[in-house]
């Protein structure tokens, strides 16, 4: 059939984010089964499946909410070593705050909805440790800056926000600390269509400025086209196919890729 | 003369697996181009000619076969190169010219043609003067320079397309009819610019639908219907 790959030659640099044959099951659920999956700095990874696929549950792995059963997971990144599910508690969510960034579909999840926005992104900071009440609401604007948040809504409580502006809430909190690392949930599903393109958009001028690398979960295929370098598709649990996002639109190899990408064409 | 590229042996089809068919594009195609070397790629529609460009760039992943191609790092082949490698190669060595510009949305025509200087370490001013100096090469409209393209024309979105397709050399350049929606004096300017850079010793293939527009840039002519002769001299061969 295909060719299979070489490891790489040119590029020596090491992956930032490497997780390796990870498995976890919920009850009889097997929900991920011996994935593996790698970023290299500046690179966006993005991740499609049909629902169910473990998607999500692999994106928990990676911001260290969701411990598998087996397997490993390690982030090139200075003082980080060793397998990271292997850290305590406390060395986990230190390690999240500081360097891993997160945006979930259902900002209930990432926001507390009644607080106000910029003391939503603030609380980050204060995780980490930041004390100074005035770097802090900097800090917090600036970072609802670059996420394109109207500044004057700055004390507004999520609750009384659009989805697209609760997302770039979320966005903002996940970027104040300049993370090396962020992962996206579906960050787009479920807004109207012009508003999508805006927060997409955002998305795309952060990972150009800021050379971020990113791993985003959607079944939008527009959206994983439109940032993604690489694609992995998974199904039931498993990694079916991976390659350059051109090659996984144009010419996919395994039989549920191919379904994929017509459907959508 | 340098080997920029050599193509063995190579072999590409479909597996289309809901219609359970196999769709050969074509096969144990081998042919090497130099260091300054233009050939054209022949062929009635369906021949093969885009998909043969996409395999090289590896859009589409071939079957069998190897690419060779002569990288600033040594040979490697693209047939097995590793995506990451494959990625980085084409920010820095080679280059697709297709027929549609991928707008994106808020980011002006200067800055899309600066992007490729930019990525490459050039500073930002610089990177600028030499887009827009570009986008005057193509005839692009001044007023245009700071717009955004996702309004433009087809014809002034393929100007911004060569225009940033076009403005650092690369070591292999594939062209896929390029001059598609273009005005004479348009036409003219890429066939000044692929001079330039044939020149400088970019190794280039290309799909013209009609190659009279390249004709003095033409080395020689491969020829993709199947049972052609393999390789034809440009003084040989009625385009
Ligand atoms: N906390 C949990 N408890 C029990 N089962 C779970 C839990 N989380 C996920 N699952 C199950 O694991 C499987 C994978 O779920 P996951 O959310 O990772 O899928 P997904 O690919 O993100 O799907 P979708 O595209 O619908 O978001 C599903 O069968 C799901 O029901
Ligand atoms: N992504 C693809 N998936 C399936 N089949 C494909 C794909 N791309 C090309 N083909 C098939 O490969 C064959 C060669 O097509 P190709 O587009 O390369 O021809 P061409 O020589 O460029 O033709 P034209 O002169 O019309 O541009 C055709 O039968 C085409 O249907
Ligand atoms: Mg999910
Ligand atoms: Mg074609």
């Amino acid at each position: 059939m295909t060719l299979t790959l070489d490891a790489p030659r040119i590029v020596e640099t090491r992956p930032l984010l490497e997780v390796k044959a990870v498995s976890k099951s919920y009850g009889p659920v097997q929900a991920v089964r011996n994935v593996s999956a790698h970023a290299y700095p500046g690179e966006v990874l993005g991740i499609v499946g049909e629902s169910g696929s473990g998607k999500s549950t692999l994106l928990r792995m990676m911001n260290l909410e969701e411990i598998p059963e087996t397997g490993s997971y390690t982030l090139d990144l200075p003082d980080v070593s060793g397998n990271l599910f292997e850290l305590d508690r406390f060395a986990r969510r230190m390690l999240c705050a500081t360097k891993i960034g997160i945006v979930y579909q259902n900002p209930h999840l990432g926001l507390l909805m009644k607080h106000s926005s910029s003391g939503n992104v603030a609380e980050r900071l204060l995780v980490a440790g930041e004390r100074s009440f005035a770097t802090l609401r900097q800090a917090a604007t600036e970072a609802l800056d670059a996420s394109e948040f109207p500044l004057d809504r700055l004390d507004a409580p999520p609750i009384e926000l659009s989805g697209g502006m609760q997302q770039r809430v979320q966005l903002a909190k996940a970027i104040a600390l300049e993370p090396a690392l962020l992962l996206l949930d579906e960050p787009t599903t479920g807004l109207d269509v012009s508003v999508q393109a805006l927060v997409l958009d955002t998305l795309k001028r952060l990972q150009q400025d800021r050379q971020i690398t990113m791993v985003i979960v959607s079944h939008d295929l527009g959206v994983i086209r439109t940032l993604a370098d690489r694609v992995m598709v998974m199904r039931r649990g498993e990694v079916v196919e991976t390659g350059l996002a051109d090659q996984i639109f144009q010419d996919p190899q395994h039989p549920y890729t191919q379904q994929l990408v017509h459907a959508k064409l | 003369m340098t080997q920029v590229l050599e193509i063995d042996r190579l072999t590409k089809g479909f597996s289309l697996h809901h219609l359970e068919k196999d769709i050969a594009a074509f096969e144990d195609i081998s042919f090497s181009v130099a260091a300054g070397e233009f050939v054209l790629l022949k062929g009635a529609n369906g021949a093969g000619k885009s998909t043969l460009l996409r395999t090289l760039y590896r859009s589409y992943l071939p079957l069998s076969g190897e690419i060779r191609f002569h990288s600033s790092h040594g040979m490697i082949d693209l047939a097995r190169a590793a995506d990451v490698d494959v990625a980085h190669l084409r920010r820095t060595e080679i280059g697709f010219v297709t027929q549609f510009l991928t707008a994106r949305p808020r980011v002006s025509a200067e800055a899309i043609v600066a992007e490729p200087l930019r990525l490459a370490g050039w500073e930002h001013e610089a990177a600028l003067k030499t887009a827009r100096k570009a986008l005057e090469t193509f005839g692009v409209k001044p007023d245009l320079w700071a717009a955004y393209p996702t309004t433009f024309s087809g014809g002034e979105q393929q100007k911004v397309n060569l225009a940033r397709a076009l403005i650092l050399p690369q070591k292999l350049l594939m062209l896929d009819e390029p001059t598609a929606s273009l005005d004479a004096n348009a036409r003219r300017a890429l066939v000044a610019r692929l001079q330039e850079l044939k020149d400088q010793g970019t190794a280039m293939i290309g799909v013209f639908h009609h190659p009279d527009d390249v004709i003095h840039l033409i080395d020689r002519v491969v020829d993709l219907t199947p049972d052609a002769a393999p390789q034809e001299d440009r003084d040989d061969v009625a385009l």
